[in-house]
């Protein structure tokens, strides 16, 4: 008869199958989610108290119709150029106050950064996919912009100084170093995109 | 009792696999870290659209979802083929999305309560007169941060 010595080692060798069940099981229930996009602000319920009378050329108007034509300012345009033409009308500085703009000074289109509004209006049956495009392409011309500001001032993206602010990990003293630059970037190009109501027809 | 005999010399050692557990839990602990658990199950299509031009969402717990998009197969009898709003769990109407957000508010932290962002999830091929619908729907409600949320990529893959 086999007599034991001390106790009999379990066997280990069934605990990579084990493990493995449990990664088997995390792989299919689990998903890595999406979570990023186009932060955008909605503008209030109630209308501003007096009505503001804006010049029609510090207005560009973006119109985006049902099957996805593109009007700016009264114009037919490919979508690929509307982010230049953005650009164009944000940095145009046509009333000479803007020391850092580098537009054609165009007396038909936008004083200074700080007046010029973007206008985006779309049709009810106009594809989410499409919108999408145009506030990437109008979100794109204010970012290029700000970036060569930065680059200009801090020798550094805009979106990537914004991003470390953002970021979680980033220290707190660092936080504030970036808040003032991130913030007189922003001032230097703010972004005043207009959202109008969805015309019906 | 005899004691086994000695293997031979010169045989090549079996190579030990006891490592293997540790290797696969590692891999393990990776996924369970990076991962987030489904919580609602999608009932509508929800392929979102590309952009580039992106920001990283906030924090889970200073979210609110809004899934939109067509229904899916299984409930296509029931609900058509035209895009709907879900809400948690259930297929929705616009006027619902109001009380949803005051809901869903109000069950988030106090601090919170003032920078939450409502996440919209809207299947590429959706109609913008529903999200607009929604969009004033937000607006009366007060939840101005929204948040377009889609995948990295060209945006203007989109249009094909």
């Amino acid at each position: 008869m086999a007599r034991r010595e001390g106790a009999p080692e379990v066997s280990a060798g069934s605990m990579a199958d084990i493990a493995f069940l449990l990664l088997i099981f995390f792989l299919v229930t689990t998903t890595i989610e999406t979570d990023a996009g186009l932060d955008r602000m909605l503008p209030p319920m109630e209308p501003p108290e007096d009505d503001v009378v804006i010049k029609q050329k510090n207005i560009l108007q973006v119109i985006v119709n049902r099957s996805g034509q593109l009007l700016v300012d009264d114009e037919l345009t490919d979508l690929k150029a509307l982010r230049l033409k953005a650009m164009d009308f944000l940095d145009n500085n046509g009333d000479g106050t803007c020391t850092y703009c580098k537009g054609k000074k165009n007396v038909e289109s936008s004083d200074n950064p700080a007046k010029a509004i973007i206008s985006l209006k779309n049709d009810r049956e106009t594809k989410y996919s499409t919108y999408i495009t145009v506030q990437n392409e109008l979100v794109g011309a204010y970012n290029d912009l700000r970036d060569r500001e930065a680059q200009r001032l801090f020798g550094q993206d805009f979106t990537e100084m914004e991003a470390t602010y953002l970021d979680q990990q980033t220290p707190p003293s660092e936080k504030e170093k970036l808040k003032e630059k991130v913030k007189q970037i922003q001032d230097l190009f703010p972004q005043k995109l207009s959202e109008a109501e969805t015309s019906s027809n | 009792m005899s004691k086994f005999s000695k293997k031979k010399s010169g045989e090549v050692p079996a190579v030990s696999t006891a490592s293997l557990p540790d290797i696969v839990f590692m891999l393990l602990f990776f996924f369970m870290t990076v991962t987030v658990m489904k919580d609602n199950s999608l009932k509508v299509e929800n392929i979102l659209p590309n952009a580039n031009e992106i920001k990283k969402l906030d924090k889970k717990d200073r979210v609110i979802y809004i899934y939109v998009g067509k229904p899916s197969k299984e409930y296509e009898k029931v609900y058509g083929t035209e895009p709907k709003i879900q809400l948690n769990d259930k297929f929705s109407d616009p006027s619902e999305v109001g009380s949803y957000i005051l809901q869903e508010r109000a069950k988030k932290h106090q601090d919170l309560q003032n920078f939450l962002t409502t996440s919209l999830k809207v299947d590429k091929n959706a109609n913008m007169g529903l999200i607009s619908d929604i969009k004033s729907e937000l607006r009366k409600v007060n939840a101005l941060k929204v948040n377009y949320t889609t995948y990295e990529g060209d945006a203007f893959r989109n249009l094909q």
